[in-house]
């Protein structure tokens, strides 16, 4: 990864990273039409209301408390020495971002990659509770990523911490390589959504006392595959900013980028539509928009750093793995994941960020997205449930039961979605 | 047993970390990194277990129960 001792941003690169962070916000919107398509109707506008709360209460969050610790630009942060090796933890950046306009240009360029990482971020879980999760509930926890556990996953990763020094420390290639945000983003969002699942507990009548499990299929596919499209157009900008923002691409490598991100996803769509197909009989929109997701996180990871054809190698992996595992979860492990964020993002964030390692042309590299992968589970997903298991304690996840069955909608905020149509009766509450 | 699961895994995480430090050789290296991560594995699927444990008895019969919601312990 590029420290903070790293030469100023080229103008060049200012100019294009700049117009392809803009771009990016189509990835949150895209995400967050996927959620509510996902989603039952009669929570429809809770689900789109919620992404905005959760993105408004993360930025601001972020802005106050979290980017000091996230903070790399400034060369220094926490850090302590063992076996005479430095171990840079967290970032000591100004409080409440004072001084951002006379910081240099790559680090407000950073700051912006940050914010909106962190925005991505926090819509991953907001899907997996889906129809049950409460509003407030939703917010706290985008609060609690966004002050705690974010700027420390960011400091490591992208803002010179121990994860970024791998390489100079340890000779493990370029230390851990993260440049779309398949860790930050989508392993973290994805390891969110598993523990808000474990915590909340699965919808009502998912797992009826005899049988298999329910199918709650997602009122509005329409929703779903417009989401993931206009997810593209925010998915190529930004992996290739990251690209020149934490690898030092010069700007010529950009557009190889960009493919790579579209042939990853485009194979991971096909290797789903295949595999439903034949599981099936017929493919599964759903499914198969999220083997599109997943090519995209697998994306993340590695589309500036693979050939085109093993872009497509690791989209397909990812698009054969994805459907089995959301199969495996809920058929064998009970767990009642509306948006398949667990499968999507922590598995495809996980294999993306190890093919990644395999790819790479420098020596070490594959240990150093090992350790990357070791800190995140053995680390991350802990102190992930621990936080939300004690802000459930104070805030608690679940809606109650009369919530549940007249809908997030209702309940929360006073009126449905779609005032004008006939919801059915739910046969879920047998 | 999800809890312990869930502590497990730290220490997957901390054999990682004594891998790097301890063992320069790569291949060696790469080994106890590898072992690090199966630990944390077998952490990951303890605490699955434990989330699947309520819906079975303890001679691995359904209890016919619907799990209807708050934690799933």
């Amino acid at each position: 990864m590029v420290a903070s001792s790293a030469p100023p941003i080229a103008d060049v690169s200012f100019a294009l990273a700049l117009p392809l962070l803009l771009l990016a916000p189509l990835a949150i919107a895209g995400l967050a039409l996927v959620n509510a398509g996902l989603g039952r109707s009669r929570s429809a506008a809770q689900s789109v209301l919620g992404s905005l709360v959760l993105v408004s209460v993360a930025v601001l969050v972020f802005a106050l408390v979290g980017a000091t610790f996230a903070d790399g630009a400034s060369g220094s942060g926490h850090v302590f020495h063992f076996s005479g090796i430095p171990w840079n933890w967290a970032g000591t950046g100004p409080i409440a971002l004072s001084g951002l306009s006379s910081s240099p240009m790559r680090a407000q360029l950073t700051l912006l990659f940050e914010f909106l990482a962190l925005s991505l971020a926090v819509l991953i879980p907001w899907g997996s509770g889906a129809d049950r999760w409460r509003l407030t509930a939703g917010a706290a926890s985008a609060a609690v990523l966004a002050a705690l556990v974010f700027p420390l996953v960011s400091h490591w990763i992208w803002g010179a911490g121990w994860l970024a020094q791998l390489g100079l420390n340890f000779s493990l290639g370029l230390g851990f390589l993260d440049v779309g945000g398949a860790a930050t983003i989508h392993v973290l969002g994805g390891f969110s959504a598993l523990v808000v699942v474990w915590i909340a507990g699965p919808r009502r009548g998912k797992f009826p006392k005899e049988g298999l499990s329910t199918a709650m299929p997602g009122h509005n596919a329409v929703y779903i595959l417009a989401g993931c499209l206009i997810a593209l157009v925010g998915w190529m900008p930004f992996n290739m900013a990251g690209a020149l923002l934490w690898l030092g691409a010069s700007p010529s490598a950009l557009p190889g980028t960009a493919i790579n991100t579209l042939l990853s996803a485009a194979a991971a769509l096909a290797a789903t539509l295949t595999v439903t197909r034949i599981r099936f009989g017929k493919p599964d929109a759903s499914l198969c928009a999220n083997g599109w997701l997943a090519g995209l996180v697998t994306s993340s990871a590695c589309a500036s750093l693979v050939t085109p054809l093993e872009a497509i190698f690791t989209g397909l992996v990812a698009g054969v793995a994805m459907p089995l595992i959301v199969e495996f979860l809920e058929l064998a492990v009970s767990i009642d994941d509306p948006s398949g964020a667990v499968s999507v993002h922590a598995a495809g964030g996980l294999w993306g960020l190890l093919a990644a390692g395999v790819f790479a042309p420098q020596q070490g590299q594959f240990v150093a997205q090992l350790i990357g992968v070791s800190a995140l589970l053995g680390f991350l997903l802990p102190l992930i449930y621990l936080l939300f298991a004690l802000l459930n304690r104070v805030v608690p996840f679940r809606v109650d039961p009369d919530g549940e069955r007249i809908g997030m909608d209702l309940h929360e905020l006073g009126g449905g979605a779609y005032p004008e149509f006939v919801v059915h009766r739910d046969d879920s509450f047998r | 047993m999800k809890y312990a699961g869930l502590l497990v895994m730290p220490a997957g995480f901390f054999l990682t970390l004594a891998a790097i430090l301890l063992f320069p050789a790569p291949n060696t290296r790469a080994a106890f990194v590898a072992c690090g991560i199966a630990v944390e594995g077998m952490g990951l699927a303890v605490a699955i277990r434990g989330h699947m444990a309520p819906k079975r008895g303890r001679h691995g019969q359904s209890l016919g129960r619907e799990v209807e919601g708050g934690e799933f312990h």
